[in-house]
């Protein structure tokens, strides 16, 4: 069995599963739960002065039959006093002292900002992260994202608290920035230890229509929340890969964002992540969707023959590259598995009407198939014209079918040939521009 | 004239094919993922080896079905066989709360023969043998679910176990009693060969009391599991009854599992006398190897029957005839044949109990008669085998329902020769729970009854906090304080 522990900036875990900041780790009592349940490591939901919330926190977007597919949320940090919360964690330190405990900080003045880091160190906390992410109550304040969005302003705070921190510091970044990595980078320079992102994103999810107020509704008012779950894992993978490619970051990296299975967690790992952290699927599910995590993971390395987690991180990351380096002579085209396809068409209004209309109906009489499911006679089912076909992918992503559509790589003889070097060898009169498609 | 089988082998194939098959990869991916992931679920609740249900759907779900497998194996070695022969309508299927939202249940049953099959399929093995340190012996009557289950669990407590069986093959009624359109022998055949893999020795073909005597096995083994199961259906008690085919519907279905389907003989007009889930069984079973007319008769009426509802309905849509507070009293028979079974109305008496009604007599013609009266309390075996033995009013073995221990201190007993004949899944629970019993006397402890999988998941052992239960904060602190 493959070996999980990870060690992410000098804080050890024994597996690389972190319940995020955030309701689920609001309190010792959960933090045993979570670490009884298999969890490897606690965020601690943001310590600063205690705040007061509002009844009516969170709303979600659910899609057809699934709920929270995206959460959204308009709390502000921990409403537990420092001594209560500093008091657990060393409770829970004793009791668990080779799981990861880590204390998220948000206070305001240097002098605070020492305090608390000294205070979390006291209570034994593995390591510190500090909250620049919060988009929503407490960035009015001057807080949370309203420090990440600003570099300048992130690396000052950051270099406050590496003045007296003596155990690893976490930067936890806001994805509602034009690029991320330039608060990275700011908190690579103050001497942070590693990175942790992505928190919520500025988010509406739904408007009420009857009172006309979006949810959460909050006596007949609203106010823009932090969007999370499942929904925001494209963009959070997106921008851990940044920052994981990004040599002037050169930091550790704690992934989050719509982590829900050991898939999810396997492919943040997979783009450069160390380990990974949740709290949406914890909210929906409770700490249990640990099991599936472990051993999803575990079986996953064993089938790689990889034997310890610390082998598959960023095994993806090399693969993505800058679109000009991609090979236009690469050639794929769909093809149909009729034994598996149903005859829905969906393929073919797709790409007829929303790609490059390749595909054709025919009867299974012209096509010469048998009948069988999905094949009645006259009743058309589709055909591609392979030679029309550009690839594109949107009829076996539409197709209800697994494996049913099938795109296959064309071995069309043609040398590798990218962009940049279309463009040299434009420029170098070696060939003619490619004529435009039809 | 005597019977003989009616239908070539392929149109037998044909109607014995599987009512329930197994879910392709996509279907289970549908299905898995219509599940709600409850917490503390009543699937699990109703289900009496308790699988951690929605833990192994969302399993499925995410794409590992053999962790899946190996959730539903850990709490029950017999998942495979389970998937295909519980009655999941009154079981987990039954209790699933998406029936309150007005949506069809989970398929939980096929969900799991998919996960199980998966492993099958691959030869994927989710059990490391485990280390036999204990060096305690436990000798295990009868190979049946019951067995098989204690088996596996003692195993892997660390004990050395051997299995004694009197059949030529293992798995008790699983294997040669399970009505084949639901499942195929091999399945519960595989299923011993799995329990062998965790260490533990069946030894087949050797009946205890007659090539083994207790004492022998006391010699050498520190207690014994006694998971015998019930005897042959209960005599009819009627004139005519040792007519050639006037058959113990369990033979009948043993045939079925010992012969080609096509050399199983079977009469053209079947008449079976009962109305539990082997009556049912029997008649369906008879109308798929071809008898053009199979009747159900019972003494009581319709809301008496003691089979399943779906089991009922399944019947009907075969084509099963049900007469009801009829009363058989007479085997008719000519040159030494059936032709018929001569019955008498009922009514219910003052007790309830059926009473003929004078003058109503009629004469079903037939050539087959199965009896499905229920099945013989093990009681003459039994005294014979542990004089000492507490047996209860109801002629079944006595014992605590936690442990399985009997009024004998060494002796432990589980399945249909302690509860009186229910289902696969109660053997295998209670064969379980007879293992911890077992360990518990055999290491002196107290015995822990398994944790109710759904809550906290807390764990014993050096990562556990050792705490049981769901705990509030003041329950946790007390707890801590100590
Ligand atoms: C016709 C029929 C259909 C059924 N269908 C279903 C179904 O669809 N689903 C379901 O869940 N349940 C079904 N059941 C019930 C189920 O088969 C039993 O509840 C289950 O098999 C009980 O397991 P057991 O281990 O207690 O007993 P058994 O399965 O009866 O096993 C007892 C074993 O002990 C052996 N044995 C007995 N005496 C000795 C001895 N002296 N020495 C050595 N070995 C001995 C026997 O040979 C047998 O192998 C059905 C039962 C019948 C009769
Ligand atoms: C209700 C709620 C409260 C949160 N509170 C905090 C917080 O106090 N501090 C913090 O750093 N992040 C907080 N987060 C953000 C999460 O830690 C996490 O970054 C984000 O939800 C994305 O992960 P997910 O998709 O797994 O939920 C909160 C999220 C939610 C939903
Ligand atoms: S989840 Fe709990 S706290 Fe929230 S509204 Fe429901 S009952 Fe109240
Ligand atoms: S979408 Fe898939 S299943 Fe539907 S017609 Fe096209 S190929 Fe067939
Ligand atoms: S009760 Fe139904 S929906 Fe709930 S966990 Fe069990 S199978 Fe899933």
């Amino acid at each position: 069995m493959a070996d999980l522990s990870t060690n992410l900036a000098g804080i050890k875990s024994p597996n690389p599963f972190w319940v995020a900041s955030g309701p689920p780790s609001n309190t010792g009592y959960q933090a045993h739960r979570a670490f009884e349940a298999g969890w490897g490591g606690v965020v601690w939901k943001t310590i600063g002065e205690p705040i007061v919330n509002v009844a009516s926190r969170y709303s979600a977007l659910n899609h057809g039959p699934a709920r929270i597919v995206g959460f959204n949320n308009i709390e502000l940090i921990s409403d537990r006093s420092p001594e209560t919360n500093f008091r657990e964690i060393a409770e829970v330190k004793r009791r668990w002292p080779h799981h990861a405990v880590i204390a998220s900080l948000m206070v305001e003045t240097r002098a605070q900002w020492h305090e608390f880091v000294r205070r979390a160190t006291d209570a034994g906390a593995d390591g510190i992260e500090l909250n620049f992410g919060c988009p929503h109550g407490m960035c009015e304040r001057g807080l949370g994202s309203a420090i990440g969005q600003q570099p300048a302003v992130a690396e000052k705070i950051t270099g406050w608290v590496m003045e007296t921190a003596t155990i690893p510091v976490i930067v936890k970044l806001t994805p509602n920035v034009t690029d991320i990595t330039a608060v990275a980078r700011a908190a690579r320079r103050a001497g942070a230890n590693a990175i942790s992102l992505i928190t919520t994103i500025t988010s509406i999810t739904n408007v009420n229509l009857d009172p006309f107020v979006p949810e959460p509704t909050v006596a007949g008012r609203s106010s823009h929340g932090g969007y999370c779950g499942p929904a925001v894992k494209p963009i959070a993978l997106n921008m851990v890969q940044s920052c994981a490619a990004d040599a002037a970051v050169g930091l550790p990296i704690s992934g989050i964002g719509g982590i829900a299975n050991w898939r999810d967690a396997a492919e943040f790992i997979a783009l450069g992540a160390t380990g990974i952290q949740v709290c949406t699927a914890i909210m929906h599910y409770g700490f249990r969707i640990v099991e599936d995590m472990h051993e999803g993971l575990s079986a996953y390395l064993d089938s790689k023959g990889m034997t310890s987690v610390t082998e598959l991180i960023g095994r993806a990351a090399p693969t993505l590259q800058k679109w000009e380096t991609l090979d236009l002579h690469w050639q794929r085209v769909a093809r149909i598995d009729y034994d598996k396809c149903i005859g829905c068409n969906l393929c073919y209004i797709a790409c007829e009407d929303g790609a490059h209309q390749c595909i054709d109906l025919k009867t299974p009489e012209e096509l010469g198939l048998g009948l069988g499911p999905g094949r009645v006679p006259h009743k058309p089912v589709p055909k591609v014209r392979e030679n029309d076909c550009v690839g594109c992918n949107l009829c076996s992503l539409v197709c209800p079918v697994d494996d049913c559509v099938k795109m296959t790589v064309i071995e069309n003889g043609r040398p590798p040939m990218s962009w940049s070097n279309y463009q040299e060898r434009l420029a170098a009169g070696e060939m003619q521009p490619i004529a435009p498609h039809p | 004239m005597p019977i003989q089988p009616l239908l070539p082998a392929a149109a037998i194939a044909a109607n014995m094919a599987e009512l329930k098959p197994a879910l392709r990869r996509q279907e289970a991916l549908v299905e898995a993922s219509r599940c709600l992931y409850c917490f503390d679920a009543p699937c699990i609740m109703a289900c009496p080896a308790g699988i951690d249900i929605p833990a192994f759907i969302k399993k499925i779900a995410h794409g590992n079905p053999a962790a899946a497998a190996k959730s539903i194996l850990s709490a029950n070695i017999l998942g495979a066989s389970c998937a295909r022969v519980c009655p999941t309508p009154v079981l987990c299927e039954g209790a699933c709360v998406l029936e309150d939202r007005d949506e069809q249940p989970i398929q939980i049953g096929r969900l799991q023969r998919y996960a199980t099959d998966y492993i099958a399929e691959r030869d994927i093995k989710v059990f490391t043998p485990p280390a036999q340190t204990t060096g305690k012996r436990i000798a295990v009557i009868g190979a049946g679910p019951a067995g098989l289950a204690c088996s596996a669990e003692l195993a892997q407590l660390g004990h050395t176990v051997v299995v004694f069986e009197k059949q030529a093959q293992p798995g008790g009624l699983n294997t040669y009693g399970i009505a084949y359109y639901k499942m195929r022998p091999e399945i519960s055949l595989a299923e011993a060969e799995l329990v062998r893999s965790l260490g533990v020795e069946l030894r087949c073909g050797i009946t205890i009391g007659k090539d083994l005597t207790i004492a022998q096995l006391e010699k050498t083994f520190d207690a014994i599991f006694v998971g015998v199961g019930l005897g042959a259906t209960n005599r009819l008690r009627i004139p005519g009854e040792e007519l050639p085919e006037v058959v113990d519907a369990l033979d009948f279905i043993d045939q079925i599992h010992t012969r080609p389907l096509d050399r199983v003989p079977v009469g053209r007009r079947v008449v079976v006398i009962g109305a539990g889930n082997t009556a049912i069984d029997a008649v369906t079973q008879s109308l798929r190897l071809g008898a053009e007319q199979a009747t159900v008769v019972y003494r009581r009426s319709e809301g008496d029957m003691s089979a399943y509802d779906f089991e009922y309905q399944r019947a009907k849509c075969d084509g099963a005839r049900f007469l009801f507070n009829v009363a058989p009293v007479e085997v008719c028979g000519s040159a030494g044949h059936v032709i018929g079974l001569r019955l008498v109305r009922t009514n219910a008496g003052a007790d309830g109990r059926p009473e003929p009604i004078p003058g109503t007599e009629t004469i079903e013609p037939c050539d087959l008669v199965l009896k499905a009266v229920g099945q013989e309390k093990q009681v003459v075996l039994l005294r014979r085998l542990f004089p000492a033995l507490q047996i209860d009013a109801h002629g079944v073995i006595a014992r605590d329902p936690l442990t399985g221990q009997t009024s004998v201190p060494h002796i432990f007993a589980g399945g249909d020769c302690a509860n009186g004949g229910r289902e696969v899944v109660n053997a295998v629970g209670e064969g379980k729970k007879a293992a911890h019993g077992l360990h518990a006397f055999l290491t002196r402890q107290t015995a822990a009854p398994p944790v109710q999988p759904s809550r906290l998941g807390a764990k014993t052992g050096p990562t556990g906090s050792g705490l049981l239960h769901p705990v509030r904060v003041h329950e946790l602190e007390a707890a801590l304080k100590k």
